[in-house]
This record gives structure tokens, sequence and C-alpha cells, in this order.
């Protein structure tokens, strides 16, 4: 349920998988792109198109003009793929215009069939695994490796200015060849990807000379012992985002200071926990302008203790008057909290989420932060903690609580009492994630009518199937309230004990959800069928440890090409019931398997992720990975 | 009201005191002390168990009953004891009772998970993470660079037993660009103590160390052990700036000496 920052950003809100606005049937049965070839300018009148059916002469070749004049100003996908099923002329006129190119699932589409589509495309997003991987539900070396994408459009857009990729495996290899291919490569934003390390790295910086944005969030770098930071171009350079905070490797420090130093248009900032508070003194000196700081640890470099360099953080801080958005407090000295103050009245965003502190740490922080309207933070805090964040901070749209100690049978420092005071100071509420060990049907039925706002819902309760503690009963009517009233929610996760009446709910009431999360919940099939009929917009299914079979997969066969993705691990599914999957619907592709490998074949199997591809089943599958392909 | 039968609760047979949440087994036994036990001992063994615990005054003889019958005690007790387990049989998807850590359970990313172990140890101990970089975990890092070379290397000297496996390590590290002369050979000829000043004018490129003093050495001048002892930092400089070099540390080599 953990996600990425979702710090409101150009780059980070492609990521978010609240925004997502996948097409819903263009890749299936949108045409290929004929082989009409095509004067580029698209300015003088003739076409060279030699289709058969160019029967329409002069007045059809302007309206194509104006319509991709016009198309430029269309940006939504939806809109765009819209627009490209009106007609074949329509559908040309999109492609050539369309220069940010979306893969929800990298498998859904090859690299060539979308290069072959779309020819003028500056800007890529793909995103590869499914969200449980990052939760060791999926052995590593499943798939989604960058290495297809890269060779193809290395050759099809040599002016590539824009990557981001999402849960993809990206080794050295790959960052090499981006880096030789596209001289004009501007932005590289990394979330949750791993396979490279710091001579990737090394590499990209030294020889993307145009490079404005290096975001790495979440992501897993490795060590080679590369001193990257030291690659950077020794003039200046154009660097306006280096986001390097999830990176555990020590890095140069006099050279990130030079670096700093000659990056004048250097906005956004974000430390890894190797960079002490003295050092970021001295970044902070020399970037004022910066509008997103990651502090790094925010406590002194080793062998030094307090007092021996008093500096004067409080001016640093002061002299940011740009800085909205601030985080990292990786390894935080308490006495340094006050720091920080000068920033607080203007953050719109505040991550305390690394900081062990608690209530009475906070307060004086939190109070300042009237403006704040995206804070994640641990449950460190407690309820009383909660409060005085609702107290304050009214303008507040997302919250996150994440769990000191996530176990299931720890001592829960937050409750139903600090969601339901939330939900009472802070209305204007869009997106939570709140862990808790208890909670009550009461609290969040409460929150369902205070905020009314809410887009996304995502409620765990650690401790597997744990009823309202306070009643006993199922939380059933808590998050049917939410469905019920957050008219606006796209996204949901659930957790708790949960009979199938929570899903009739979901099912009855929740038409606009797209991302469905659930775990150890339900009672038979009825659940998942409830779901599966009612949910016409649901994109993205995952399910784990519920009693949901055969009969209750079958109940979505309507429904799943409209769909990204189903997961289902641990389920009560069989080999058949996929295989019937399989047969009535040929563009599916219908992967089964194990967690553990050396595991005997048989009827058993783990994992069932089936997703819509117009390429078959892939050929990148490793050894316990089936997939399930009816017979030619 | 039927979430009673359902729930999980680990107890003693009869139900008596255990927890009342989903918990772990291991944590409920824990948390039974004698006192409760003791006050439960009735004669009717199958609702609570009696330890024979050294109550009366003929000690030993209780004692050593107990020992017999306490195991046979014991082991009926554990049959009773997963008999009441309440496993809810209309549920085969629910976990069996004993359960050690569910994987990807909670939801939170790995790096979230571990992270307080972490700080947690550094903060009690400011000296934790001095320690693991330096002495404690035996690696001797130290950085190559090169020059020409568009950016460092790190080298872990420990990782190597001599001279010449360095120098094939450096020249790998270092072997795409153009070393001229100093091939591995010339590296490894270099390293060589013996051959020292007669290799000295031939190559271009020279491997040379800070040590603990400040001062530039040569490598290859000092006993392997030595050197990984006293090495600071490697630079793999060109032959013309290293001119000055020798003399010094031939004078050094024979001060040590």
């Amino acid at each position: 349920m953990s996600e990425d920052p979702s710090i409101p950003s150009s780059s980070s809100s492609q990521m978010s998988e609240d925004d997502d606005r996948s097409p819903p049937l263009d890749l299936i049965d949108g045409p290929i792109p004929s082989s009409k070839s095509r004067n580029c300018s698209g300015v003088s009148g003739s076409g060279v198109g030699t289709s058969v059916e160019n029967t329409v002469p002069y007045p059809d070749q302007v309206l194509e003009n104006v319509l991709e004049n016009v198309l430029c100003f269309l940006t939504s996908r939806r809109d765009r793929s819209s627009a490209s099923l009106v007609c074949k002329s329509w559908y040309r006129a999109e492609a050539l215009t369309r220069s940010e190119l979306f893969i929800g699932n990298c498998y859904a589409v090859s690299p060539r069939r979308a290069t072959a589509r779309f020819t003028r495309v500056r800007a890529v997003t793909i995103k590869g695994k499914p969200r449980f991987a990052d939760f060791n539900l999926m052995p590593a070396n499943w798939g989604a490796h960058l290495a297809p994408w890269v060779s193809s459009m290395a050759k099809a857009y040599p002016w590539l200015e824009k990557l981001c990729l999402k849960r993809m495996s990206v080794t050295d290899d790959d960052l090499a060849l981006l880096a030789e291919s596209f001289a004009g490569f501007k932005e590289l934003v990394l979330v949750c990807c791993d396979g490279f390390g710091t001579s990737g790295l090394a590499v990209v910086v030294s020889k993307c000379r145009q490079l404005r944005v290096l975001d790495l969030t979440e992501t897993e770098v490795m060590d080679d012992d590369v001193d990257w930071i030291c690659c950077f171009p020794e003039s200046q350079t154009f660097l306006e985002s280096l986001m390097f905070d999830c990176v555990e490797c020590h890095i140069n420090f006099e050279a990130l200071e030079k670096l700093v130093a000659r990056s004048p248009s250097l906005k956004k900032l974000r430390l890894n926990r190797h960079v002490s508070i003295g050092q970021l003194y001295r970044l902070m000196v020399r970037a004022p302008q910066l509008t997103h700081l990651g502090t790094g640890s925010f406590n002194l470099s080793e062998g030094m203790a307090q007092g021996d360099q008093e500096l004067d953080y409080v001016s640093a801080f002061a002299a940011c008057k740009s800085l909205v958005c601030l985080s990292g407090f990786r390894e935080i000295l308490l006495d340094y909290i006050p720091a920080i103050y000068p920033v607080c009245s203007n953050l719109t965003s505040l991550n305390l989420s690394y900081a062990n502190i608690t209530a009475e740490q906070l307060k004086p922080v939190i109070s300042q932060c009237h403006k704040l309207q995206s804070f994640w933070v641990l449950d460190s805090i407690c309820d009383e903690g909660l409060k005085a964040v609702a107290t304050t901070c009214k303008e507040l749209r997302e919250l996150r609580v994440f769990p000191v100690n996530a176990q299931e049978d720890a001592e829960g420092p937050v409750s139903e009492v600090g969601l339901e005071a939330i939900s009472e100071g802070c209305r204007k509420l869009r997106s939570i994630l709140y862990f808790c060990q208890r909670m009550t049907n009461a609290a969040v039925i409460a929150m369902s009518k205070n905020c009314s706002e809410l887009v996304v819902f995502r409620l765990c309760i650690m401790g597997r199937r744990r009823p309202d503690h306070v009643t006993g009963e199922p939380m059933d009517e808590g998050f049917g309230a939410i469905v019920m009233n957050c008219k606006k929610l796209t996204r949901l996760a659930v957790s708790g004990l949960l009979t199938d009446r929570a899903f009739s709910y979901i099912g009855k009431y929740g038409k606009l959800v797209r991302t469905l999360s659930v775990a150890f919940a339900g009672d038979s099939d009825l659940g998942l069928k409830y779901v599966l009929e009612g949910c016409h917009k649901l994109q993205k299914l995952e399910i784990r440890d519920s009693p949901f079979g055969d009969t209750a997969l079958c109940s979505g066969l309507h429904h799943y090409y409209n769909m990204r993705f189903l997961w289902m691990s641990s389920c009560s599914l069989t080999r058949q019931g996929c295989w019937a999957i399989a047969r009535e619907l040929p563009r599916l592709v219908v992967e089964v398997m194990k967690s553990n490998e050396g595991e005997e074949e048989g009827d058993n199997f783990d994992t069932l992720y089936m997703y819509r591809s117009l390429e078959g089943p892939r050929d990148d599958i490793p050894q316990f990975v089936e997939i399930l392909r009816p017979g030619i | 009201m039927g979430f009673d039968e359902t729930e999980l609760r680990l107890g003693l047979p009869g139900g008596g005191g255990g927890g009342v949440r989903d918990g772990d087994q291991v944590i409920v036994m824990r948390k039974r002390g004698f006192s409760e036990t003791e006050s439960d001992i009735s004669t009717d063994t199958s609702t609570c168990v009696d330890l024979k615990l050294n109550l009366s005054s003929n000690s030993k003889e209780a004692n050593s009953t107990g020992g017999k019958d306490g195991s046979a005690e014991k082991s009926k007790t554990n049959k009773e004891k997963n008999n009441n387990l309440d496993f809810p049989a209309s549920d085969p998807a629910k976990p069996p009772a004993a359960k050690a850590q569910v994987v990807g359970w909670p939801p939170v990313r790995s790096f979230r998970k571990n992270m307080f172990t972490a700080v947690q140890k550094s903060t009690n101990d400011g000296e934790s993470e001095q320690m693991n970089k330096g002495g404690n975990n035996n690696a001797v890092l130290v950085k190559v660079s090169m020059d020409g070379a568009p950016y460092l290397r790190k080298v872990d000297l420990k990782m190597y037993k001599s001279y010449p496996e360095l120098s094939d390590a450096l020249a790998k590290m270092f072997s795409s660009f153009t070393i001229g002369n100093c091939g591995s050979q010339g590296m490894k000829d270099f390293m060589n103590e013996s051959k020292l000043m007669d290799v000295l004018n031939g190559s271009d490129y020279i491997p040379t160390y800070e040590d603990k003093d400040g001062d530039w050495m040569l490598v290859g001048d000092v006993p392997w052990e030595m050197f990984v002892e006293s090495c600071k930092r490697l630079r793999i400089m060109k032959s013309k700036e290293a001119v000055g070099l020798a003399p010094r540390a031939m004078e050094k080599c024979k001060n040590r000496s």
C-alpha cells in the first residue's frame, strides 16, 4: 500500500497511480498504422499517401493540417485516445502530434509497435512490475526489462528528452545506451526501479550534457564504488532537479558542493542520508533559491559532537524564501528541529516519515504549517500528534501515516481517534494512507462524511482480519460508507475483518473506483463477483490471501479487456479456472507463478497475474513463470 | 458475536487466560507467569496444567514424580492446546495459528521496515556508523584516481593479497582508458619491489599512494601488508609528475629498515 511520494510536480504526477487515465480499448481495437507514408511537415497540400482509399483530395488535407495544429494542444491521454478513434485521418494526425507516450504496462504493447505508431515522441513513461512486487510477493527477475525499450527508442526517437520509469528493471548498459543515444536528453525519473548501480548514473550524468532532471525515488542503486557526482560536466549545468535521497552509497561531498555552486537553475535537491547537517548547511548557503529540499540525515557527521560546529542553521533556512517542500530527516537530531521554523509557514509539503518523533516534538513545527497540503509522518506522533495536525492544517489534501513498527502484533500508537480528528479538522482531504492497529467503523464513517473530496482512501489495519475493536463487528460498514459518501473515490485499499457485504457495497457504490487493493478479506466467491460486476471503471485489481475462486474469476470475463491487470495471490484459484480465462480471452496474457522456486509442477500455484496485451506471451519469462496459452 | 468463535485464541485447555487477539503463540506463552499456573491448580487436569511445582513438603518426591508426569501432562496439554485452537473450518484461506510473519504484510516497503533498527542503533550509539565504516568489517576502502580518467573508483585493499592481484584489478578497472606503456605487465613489474627503479623510467603511468603521513609514495616499495595498513588512497599518475617521488620513496624505505 506504500507508494511513491506524490509531491505535486509534473514528473511524479504522471507516475501516480491515482492520476492514471489509461485509454480503454484503443490499443486493442485501434488499427496498426497503415503503410501510407506521409509528408512530415504536412503543410503542403499534396499528400504522399498511396493508400487505396485516398479518394477525397485537397479539402481532406486541409482538415488534416488543421487537425494536427489543434491536436497539439490536446494533452490528456484519454482525449487523445478518443480523437484517434474518430477515423483514420484523425488517427494519423493524433499519432503524429503525440509527443508524450504513456505505457501503463510494458508488456501490453511492444516497443516496435509503439514507436511505429507514434513517431514524434519526446517524452516516454513506462511502468513495469505490478505493485505487489514491492512487498516481496514476486521473485526477482520477473521481467519488466528496459532494454528492448531503450534499443527501439534509440532508433525511433533520437531527439528523446524525457524518460520516466516505474518498477522497471534497468541495467547499467541500458543507461549507457540511453546516454549514448539521446543527445538532447533532459529528464530521467526512476521510481521504484532497480538493477543498476552508480556506474550507470556516472555514464548518464557525464554524457547527457543537457540534463535538467535526475530524480531517483525509492529506487535501489548498487554501490559500484563509482563517484558519479564527479562525473557531471565541469562547466555550468542545466540542473533543475537532483533527487538521490534513496541512494544508499556515500557520495563525494566536495564534488557535490561544487556541482551545486555551478547549477544556477537548481530548484529541487534531495540529499541522501550520508549528507550531514553541516554539509547541508554549506549547500543551502549556495542554493537559497531551492523550492524542494531533502535534508539528508539532519544529523552531525560521525565523530562530531554537538558544539564542535555551531552553524547558523536557522539563517540558512530563513534564506530559502522559496522553499515549499521539505523532506529528509533521515537520522534526525531533535535539537536541530527549530532550524526549520522559518520555512514552516510557507510549506505546502512536509515529509517527516523518517523521523521518529513524538507529538510534543511535532507540535512546535506543525502549529506553524498553515499552508500544508501534503504531510507524510510516522505513527510515533500518536493520536495526539494527529490532533495537532487537524488543528492547524486546514488545507491538507494528502496525509500518509507510516508505522514505526511494521508488525502485526505491535502496540499501535495511532487509532480511530487520530483518524476521526483528522476528518474533523482537514475537510479538504483528498488522499489518505493510514497504518494502524485498531480502528472502528464509526471513525471511518465519520471520515466518509467529513471528507467528501476523498479520491484515495487506503486504510491498513495491520493485524489481519481485525474487527472493529469497539463493537467487534466487521469493518464492512466503514468501507461501505466510504464508497457511498465519497463520490469522487477512484482508489481504495481495504483491510480488517471484511465479509462479502463489504464487497457488495464496493460493487454497488464504487462506480468510479479504478484501483482496488484487497488482502485477507471476504468470505466467498460472491465478494469478488460483486466487485467485478459492479465496478465498471475498475482498471487495477490486486488481491492476496482471500477466498475467491474460479467462479468468481469467471464473473469478470466481460471486463478484463478493460483492465490494466488483475493480480491474485494465495487465493482459491485453480489452474483450470485460469485456463478457462485464457481460452475465452485470447488477448489476455495469463501468467501463473510460484513464489518458491523449485517446487514441483502441479496444480498448485501461488499467483495469477493477467493483463491485456497486443503482443501475446512475452518471450522473457523466467523459470518460475508459466503463461497459459491456448493451443494453436 | 460469531467472531468470538472464529477468533484465534491461544490459551491452554479450558480457555484460561490466553491472548484475546490474533497473536503469536510464543508471545502468549511468555506472558503467562508461574503465578497464573499455580493458582489454576485443581484436580481437573483437563482444564488446567498441573506443573507439579514444588509446593508440597515432600519436595523431592514431588519433583521426581513431577518430572515424569509433567512431561506426560505436557504432551497431553499440547494436544489439547492444538485442538482448542479454533480453526475456522469454513474458511480455508485463513492461516494456521502458529505463524511467522507473513510475507509482504503489512504492506510496508522493506527500506522502511529495516530503517528503524538502523536508525535506532545510530541514535543510541553514535559510534556505530563509524565502526561500520572503519575497522569493524575489515574493508579497507581507498579511492583510486587516474590522471585523465573521468571519475574515481574505489577498491577494497583487503580483497587482494599481493601487489600483482591489485595491479590486475586496477588494470581491469581502468582498462577503458589508454594506459599506454603501463599495461598489466608493466604494472606488475612496477610493483615488483626489485624491479622498481628499472621500470620507473619506462612507463607512462605510475601507481602512487598517499600514506598515513600524507606523503606520496610509489606503490610497491613496501611489503604488501605494510602497504595495506598505511595506504590512504591511490593515484595513478603520469610518469612525468612522479619524478620527485622515487628518491623519497627510497629514503623512506631506508629509514624504515
